[in-house]
């Protein structure tokens, strides 16, 4: 079982359950936004009724959130495998990898607040 | 021999096993591409949100920022490759994000499957990759 403090849902289990359902959200959303450019390929009016419509707002605020989780998690797994310190010690000596606990967790501690700051931009572009 | 002293039978150990994994030191089959890609694009679509959600802002400010957006698409040829970029990573992620869900549901899971996927996600992607730049061009 993978326990650590900066995971998203404190086991590995969980954190494997959030990825899908997150990504399967923006599948959709995907699908949904990629439908609406190409085939409605709406001018100013149609595109700002459309996100004038609640369930738009709603669907693209999971979609925000579900970004802020799946990138969590996806920076989490990139950061543990890579930023750690037999890996740094290989590629940069081992002055790099006794710092590989700080660097890891500055690497997190950007990751934060750029998704943090996407949730809040989110949410002013929707409700704005 | 077991009756060695601790030094050399240290030695002896540490000789035959491998101390780190190295990866850039290992064979690089296709599935592996694929898994490498599938994260180096998901990193860039951390930073390519930014563009979508700038482009959404944008677009929905007013009818004068949204025409502007479509005219400096139509024309700007670095406008153009960064747009095609946030798509293309978010294209091949999709895919290979698709690939883990058939997985989950016990798909591809044999080595022939996993290799036969890694070729599914980089001809499917290639497909989806062309037409976003032709509809973008």
């Amino acid at each position: 079982m993978v326990t650590s403090v900066t995971n998203l849902g404190r086991s590995g289990l969980s954190d494997w359950m959030i990825q899908r359902i997150t990504g399967v959200i923006l599948l959709a959303y995907t699908l949904f936004i990629a439908a609406v450019l190409f085939i409605v390929a709406p001018e100013f009016a149609e595109w700002k009724a459309l996100f004038g419509q609640t369930w738009v707002k709603v669907f693209s605020l999971a979609a925000v959130l579900s970004v802020a989780a799946h990138a969590w998690i996806g920076l989490w797994c990139v950061s543990t495998d890579y930023l750690v310190t037999h890996v740094l010690t290989i590629k940069l000596g081992p002055a790099a990898g006794a710092q590989a606990n700080l660097l890891r967790w500055c690497f997190q501690a950007a990751g934060a607040i750029v998704l943090f700051t996407y949730v809040v931009w989110g949410i002013q572009i929707l409700w704005s | 021999m077991l009756n060695n002293g601790p030094d050399e039978c240290d030695k002896t150990v540490a000789d035959k096993r491998p101390v780190n994994l190295d990866l850039g030191a290992m064979k690089w089959p296709l599935p592996a591409i694929t898994s490498i890609t599938h994260r180096i694009s998901g990193v860039i679509l951390v930073a390519g949100t930014a563009v979508l959600l700038w482009l959404l802002d944008e677009s929905l400010t007013s009818e004068e920022a949204f025409n502007s957006l479509r005219s400096v698409l139509a024309s700007s040829l670095i406008f153009k490759l960064i747009v095609w970029g946030v798509m293309s990573a978010l294209i091949y992620h999709s895919v290979a994000g698709v690939k883990h869900l058939c997985m989950d549901l016990g798909y591809g899971e044999s080595l022939e499957g996993g290799i036969t996927a890694a070729k599914l996600i980089i001809a499917i992607a290639a497909v989806l990759i062309v037409l976003a730049g032709a509809l973008i061009w």
